[in-house]
């Protein structure tokens, strides 16, 4: 029997109980599943037997799908009925670099328009990496009448006007969060759109729009808004102003900044420190845009109880970082630019014991002539002071393996590794030989990895060892590494829980490409760019997978049997018919593909939605 | 396998092998594939590069290792768009809070940066540079600029000229101070006359 045909027939109403006797009625079933949050959890549960498989469908309010491609919006309403909170990943990681086409897709329109007709209650949105047009926001915001939260995520294709539109409609808006989008920031009073007596709003964060926003109406806002727990504004808020705000708030939670550079009377400083000392509930801090350095100690009585302090966007000096880490003893994460230098990170070893989470971004990544920011001693020294630390993101100019062994072997629970050496293929600067061994010692010691970019002159070896120990990885970046095509397979032939596999500027070829057909389809998806992957491969590889999507975008005059970006993806909706002329879709069906491809097998329980 | 044939590996093989390695590194033939290959001449670049540096590394003047990326590849390092811009821009202001010039001295092969904010005083600046470059600046006077030493600084102003470090006040100098250029032995006392 179809599970399907029966829900069609049904809906909305409950389904009969099954012939089957059960120890459950449905109604039980669906309560008790209705408790469990976790989609792993979820997808567990819904592979034990048909009973379960339904209620589970039905209990589920939360979606994530971490390829829109890899399912069609109809597909999720038809399994899952009573969604509130959607979560969708759109473009690969690698368009955040540049390297994927403008218009390559991922647009949300699509799904709004199902979703629409089959979740008006929808309430909760998340979108990262996704294409979003002003119009569908307006789109949004007029056709979800219980529509809650929004949050924005590296993406694109929206200016202001839509933020605007939101706020002029969504009546029970709880959240508003835009983060690090390729917005269109035309300015307008899309703030001051939110209506006069409106007051459920409890995240707002439009701390990475540039323009002004209208500071009376944010003034009015946020003292009418008692449940405010998040406050991200942008730098064009002074300190004088955040001050203002901040009177109104002592309960947030996290606090943005705005810039710290205004001038200060003795009199503001005084006030603004005592304003500080009333933020007792704040864990995280940001923003701290063009800081001035004699005004940061009015920051210090807020952080007593941080956690999670980002200062990726504050040049601050390492003696300043220093000063600043003495008053946060329960730094969990902390975010700094390498600006800090090791004598900073020296300062986060000797004064952060709790942290679990470091990223050192650069400041000055693409000025050849520099030569500062951090090296291999900076990260050494935060190992030895930080023995918890399980997360670390690190650009750098020099590296050693003596270094590298020396940090997991002080702190073996990496559970996320990305090094990004930043000139492309370079060697230990000491031995001048590959980087291999570095990662050797990381994944032979960290047997918890579940993430690892690597970086600098790697050969084979590098790939062999990660094929070999890496057990538990799931997502791995490759750039400008590698000798053969013996790398990849041996990554393909090892890393047995392997989700995402990005790869660019690499001698891997067609051979490394299909030794990995069978794995493809237990992987969410695999890029290739700049390699040695033919045309032909990729023909091949679609004609044997016809589950998989292989989409080959062509540069401008490149030559015709090249394929230059490879993006492999596991689907159950077929290859998508919305892709630009630039983007390739290699596919043994024609046009109008025949349901072959479009049914999961004979298997109705599989879901590709969590990977 | 049957489809090594059908694909003509061989024509379209690309490979990347180290100094020395069995097979010979071939360049790519089509001109318009080189704008995005740049990795090979960098690799090969900066393993060139990294012999020197490391006997340099040896000397202990460890700040002089990394070898500089000769050209720029796209999407690396792995940045997104949106920090990227931020800083670009936050540069481009130079008034603010952060005031990094470029120091170069007559004969290092590398260039420094500093943030001049971080000085309060032409002493202290002078002493700064002195350290980093581990050279003598010496006294400077206004009749007779920089005595007791080979080398002068001076800097690029605003209107683009060149001017000895020390003639105006600091505040002003800071403002309109672009780079900064250590010029060694008479070079720097033509400036005074």
């Amino acid at each position: 029997m179809d599970p399907y045909s029966k829900r069609k027939k049904e809906l909305p109403e409950r389904p009969p109980e099954s012939t089957r006797p059960s120890p459950f009625p449905d109604e039980v079933l669906e309560l008790v599943l209705g408790l469990l949050k976790s989609n792993k959890d979820r997808s567990s549960v819904s592979l034990v037997c048909k009973d379960w498989y339904n209620a589970e469908s039905w209990s589920r309010t939360h979606v994530f799908i971490g390829n829109c491609y890899s399912v069609s919006p109809e597909i999720v309403a038809r399994r899952f009925p009573k969604i509130r909170s959607v979560t969708l990943k759109g473009k690969p990681r690698f368009s955040d670099f540049n390297l994927v086409p403008r218009n390559w897709g991922a647009d949300i329109q699509s799904w709004l328009v199902v979703f629409a007709s089959k979740y008006p209650f929808l309430e909760e949105l998340r979108l990262k990496r996704m294409t979003v047009t002003d119009e569908s926001l307006e789109f949004l915001a007029l056709n979800f009448p219980n529509f809650k939260a929004l949050s924005l995520l590296s993406c694109d294709g929206f200016s202001t006007d839509g933020l605007a539109a939101i706020a002029t409609h969504c009546k029970n808006l709880t959240e508003l969060d835009i983060q690090e989008n390729g917005i269109d920031d035309k300015s307008g009073n899309w703030l001051g759109c939110l209506p006069e007596n409106f007051s459920s709003l409890e995240v707002l964060n439009f701390a990475n729009l540039n323009s002004d926003v209208n500071f009376d109406a944010l003034e009015r806002l946020v003292s009418r808004c008692k449940s405010l727990k998040v406050l991200k504004v942008n730098k064009n808020i002074s300190l004088e102003q955040l001050q203002r705000l901040l009177v109104c708030t002592p309960q947030l939670t996290e606090l943005g900044t705005g810039s710290i550079s205004q001038e200060l009377t003795e009199r503001q400083y005084t006030e603004l420190e005592n304003t500080f000392k009333h933020c007792k509930n704040l864990d995280t801090l940001s923003g701290l845009w063009e800081v001035m350095t004699p005004y940061l100690p009015v920051l210090y009585p807020a952080c007593t109880n941080l956690t999670f302090l980002n200062l990726s966007y504050a040049a601050l000096q390492g003696l300043e970082l220093a000063n600043l880490l003495r008053h946060c003893p329960q730094l969990r994460r902390l975010w700094v630019l390498d600006t800090v230098e090791d004598k900073g990170l020296e300062a986060v070893g000797s004064n952060c014991p709790l942290l679990e989470e470091l990223r050192v971004f650069p400041a000055d990544p693409f000025d050849e002539e520099i030569v500062h920011g951090v090296t291999e001693a900076g990260f050494v020294a935060v190992s030895y002071g930080c023995r918890r630390l399980h997360y670390v993101l690190y650009f750098c100019r020099q590296m050693t393996n003596a270094a590298v062994a020396t940090i997991v072997q002080n702190c073996p629970n990496f559970t996320h590794f990305r090094l990004c050496i930043m000139n492309p293929g370079q060697p230990d600067y000491m031995t001048n030989e590959p980087m291999d061994e570095a990662f050797g010692a990381v994944v032979k010691t960290c047997s918890k990895l579940q993430r690892l970019s690597v970086s600098g002159l790697l050969t084979d070896l590098t790939f062999e060892y990660v094929g070999r120990y890496a057990k538990n990885l799931e997502t791995l970046s490759v750039a400008f590494a590698g000798t053969s095509d013996w790398g990849m397979q041996c990554v393909l032939g090892g890393c047995t829980k392997l989700r995402k596999l990005e790869i660019r500027d690499c001698p891997f070829g067609n051979a490394a490409l299909l030794s990995g057909l069978e794995k493809y389809e237990s992987m969410r998806s695999l890029w290739m760019s700049s390699c040695n992957v033919t045309m032909n491969g990729c023909r091949l590889l679609a004609r044997e997978m016809p589950r998989l999507n292989v989409e080959v975008m062509k540069e401008e005059g490149s030559d015709d049997s090249q394929a230059d970006k490879v993006y492999v993806y596991r689907s159950v909706a077929g290859p998508r018919r919305d892709a630009p002329p630039s983007v390739l879709t290699l596919s043994v069906f024609t046009e109008g593909t025949s349901p072959k491809c479009r049914r999961w097998g004979c298997n109705p329980y599989f879901c590709d939605m969590d990977g | 396998m049957a489809y090594e044939g059908d694909l003509n590996l061989k024509a379209t093989e690309l490979r990347l092998g180290l100094p020395g390695s069995d097979e010979p590194r071939k360049k790519s033939t089509p001109s318009v594939r080189s704008n995005k290959r740049a990795s090979p001449e960098i690799s090969e670049e900066s393993r060139t590069r990294s012999n020197s540096s490391a006997s340099i590394a040896e000397n202990g003047d460890r700040d002089i290792c990394a070898p500089p990326a000769k050209a720029q590849v796209v999407g690396w390092p792995p940045i997104r768009s949106y920090r990227k811009n931020c800083f670009q821009t936050q540069q481009n202001e130079a008034e603010g809070t952060c005031m990094y010039v470029k120091v170069s001295v007559d004969g290092a092969p590398y260039l420094r940066k500093i943030d001049l904010k971080v000085y309060k005083s032409y002493p202290e600046l002078l002493k700064a540079l002195e350290n980093m470059f581990k050279l003598t600046i010496g006294e400077y006077s206004e009749r007779e600029g920089y005595n007791g030493s080979n080398y002068s600084p001076t800097y690029e102003d605003k209107d683009g000229d060149w001017m000895l470090v020390g003639d105006v006040p600091w505040e002003m100098f800071i403002y309109s101070c672009k780079r900064l250029r250590i010029v060694r032995g008479s070079e720097g006392r033509g400036l005074r006359h």
